[in-house]
């Protein structure tokens, strides 16, 4: 059972990262006109430069012999060259991916911990004005855009009281109003989320058989209701790590902090394509990635679904 | 005790059940009891605070050449950085420009295109949701896993890629939107017509000899209606913070028209000058889309209990 669950798992997600490169290697394709003049900028004028780049890209041969040479040198981590970095695109990445994840993992631990702290505490508080208070308090966290919310972080600690590094830098300091600042919407959300799942969980007849038995509220709670709660929430965090890395490139802009979304933010302005490929390939497969974790941890946490 | 109103409209009373056709009865009934309905979710707390700052925000931004005789795009060089007061009660940026006149045009700007991306994901998804949903095999297979496909990239993330295609631009900040959204209304509508094709009074439906257009709009559209508004009340807030977003970091509305995000862009670039320049339209921003939050809420649980926050 468990095995079979393994291999459809794994054979869905080869499926998508198929369908995903294809999609990533389409977008230079579908840029409006010739893509190689679009790529070499201000060196478009140089028809040498224009036939070597055709041939390097390979737009000169039919478009299925295009992807398969394409994801064959995306495969050996060749992503080409950026005309507008005059370095290749793999440097560009290496260089900027440690600094993305750093501020991912922190915001991740930040919503998951104070998100699920704030659902528990209004699941229990259910009614009572602890409750209200705790989920207007989560809707608003939802509601503030993050780059409004990185600009006050930043009047208030930049400008009024200097407590944190904040623009540029990389140190543990530097990271704490950033990952802050990307955590928040999905902190409201978890909240919100985790209170529901609880709500949910408490209605269970088992628990209510566990109460019956004369179990402590605080046993029954770890052990019957958080439990069956988690599951979904597992999904959730799951599908938050895609959307924190994205969400990097508005807080990375907001604090001038090197990173993969900045990064995407200027390779687009510049319109240098090929970066911009490399990143959304590779949030796009972090996002993949972590969405089979979460779907392989899932027997492991509700051996039901194996069976299934 | 009140006769529940679509009853009452059922049942013919002696005095006007000849005078008003069935049809017509009906239709007051429906009519009736739809207002009842919309009474009663009115005295729902989130969605009447919700609809609340929403109105205020729409109608202040609408009747912004009431409020302010200033045009949003005026330089006034000898007027820069000034912080709120008398003349401008906002403050104005680094050209002159005051910020109150701009706020109040941007918001025009943003809450249009927000509202656009929905409608535009909404109608697209829905068409592609029933269509697979009611036709089913290959249909649905070709487009489910395109669906998946697209949902396999984080939306922010999708967004900026088709903005990287398209260019950068208000126009094509929504469409890149609205095509983030299609998957998402594709999928929740499929479900939702999958399930309702099942169900007897569709077959029954197809037996008589029922065209699909007929039955989609008379049968399926009805039953999926409900989680549709729901989903695009949710949507709306989500679609005002992307688009702020691209204006922000420089792929939304072009320089130097008005647009919450371009706007806290500006102020971004002054944070150590002018607050004013950041704190202002942010603020609207939030309140809108909080604001759109607390209807969604409230239609959440008046519309599809299943779904409700206060389970």
């Amino acid at each position: 059972m468990m095995m079979n669950y393994l291999i459809r798992r794994v054979a869905a997600i080869i499926a998508l990262a198929f369908g995903i490169s294809l999609l990533v290697f389409l977008i230079i394709r579908l840029i409006p006109g010739d893509p190689v003049l679009a790529l070499l900028g201000t060196n478009a004028g140089n028809k040498e430069m224009i036939d070597r780049l055709h041939h390097q890209l390979g737009l000169d041969v039919p478009i299925y012999i295009q992807y398969f040479k394409w994801i064959g040198h995306v495969l050996g981590g060749n992503f080409g060259y950026s005309y507008g970095y005059q370095r290749p695109v793999l440097s560009l990445i290496e260089a900027n991916f440690p600094a993305t994840i750093e501020l991912t993992l922190a915001a991740l631990t930040l919503s998951v911990i104070f998100g699920t702290a704030l659902g528990v505490m209004a699941a229990l508080k259910r009614g009572r004005m602890a409750d209200t208070a705790g989920m207007g308090f989560a809707l608003t966290l939802m509601s503030i855009p993050n780059f409004w919310l990185g600009l006050l972080l930043i009047l208030a600690f930049a400008v009024t009281l200097p407590w944190f590094d904040v623009v540029g830098g990389t140190t543990l300091k530097g990271l704490v109003l950033p990952a802050v600042t990307l955590a928040c919407g999905t902190m409201g959300f978890n909240a919100r989320f985790v209170r529901s799942s609880i709500l949910a969980a408490q209605t269970q007849k088992h628990v209510i058989t566990a109460r019956a038995k004369g179990l402590g509220r605080a046993r029954v709670f770890v052990r019957h209701i958080f439990r069956n709660a988690l599951l979904p929430i597992l999904t959730v965090v799951g599908l938050q790590l895609g959307q924190l890395l994205s969400g990097t490139v508005i807080v990375e802009t907001v604090f001038s902090r090197p990173g993969l979304g900045r990064l995407l933010v200027q390779a687009i302005l510049s319109k240098d394509y090929l970066t911009v490929q490399a990143v959304v390939l590779i949030i796009a497969v972090i996002y993949a990635l972590t969405n089979l974790i979460v779907d392989l941890l899932y027997p492991v946490l509700d051996p039901r679904i194996a069976r299934r | 005790m009140s006769i529940p109103t679509d009853i009452a409209a059922a049942v013919p009373s002696a005095e006007g059940a000849a005078a008003v056709p069935v049809d017509a009865r009906e239709d007051i009934g429906r009519e009736i009891s739809r207002i009842g309905r919309m009474c009663r979710a009115l005295r729902h707390r989130s969605l009447l605070i919700g609809l609340v700052i929403c109105i205020v925000l729409v109608a202040m931004c609408a009747a912004a050449p009431l409020l302010t005789s200033l045009d949003p795009n005026a330089q006034d060089p000898m007027a820069t950085f000034q912080a709120p007061g008398a003349a401008h009660i906002m403050g104005t940026d680094a050209f002159g420009r005051d910020i109150f006149a701009r706020v109040l045009y941007g918001g025009r700007t943003t809450m249009l295109a927000s509202l656009s991306v929905v409608i535009l994901g909404s109608i697209v998804g829905t068409a592609v949701g029933l269509v697979a949903g009611y036709f089913g095999g290959a249909v649905n297979f070709v487009l489910m896993r395109l669906v998946d496909l697209l949902l396999a990239f984080p939306g922010i993330l999708l967004a900026l890629t088709i903005t990287a295609i398209l260019g950068p631009g208000l126009d094509n900040g929504i469409i890149a939107i609205a095509i983030v959204l299609v998957p998402v209304y594709a999928r929740l509508v499929e479900g939702a017509t999958a399930e309702v094709c099942r169900r007897p009074y569709v077959e029954a439906a197809v037996t008589l000899g029922a065209g699909p257009f007929f039955i989609i709009r008379r049968h399926i559209l009805p039953n999926v209606q409900s989680s549709v508004i729901v989903m695009t009340t949710t949507w709306l807030g989500i679609a005002a913070l992307w688009i702020t977003g691209l204006g922000f970091i420089g792929l939304g509305v072009r320089p130097p028209d008005p647009e919450w995000g371009a706007i806290l862009n500006d102020g971004q670039m002054a944070i150590m000058l002018a607050w004013w320049i950041t704190v202002f339209p942010g603020l609207m921003l939030s309140l809108f889309v909080v604001g759109v939050n607390l209807i969604g809420d409230g239609l959440r649980d008046e519309l599809d209990p299943t779904l409700s926050r206060s389970t």
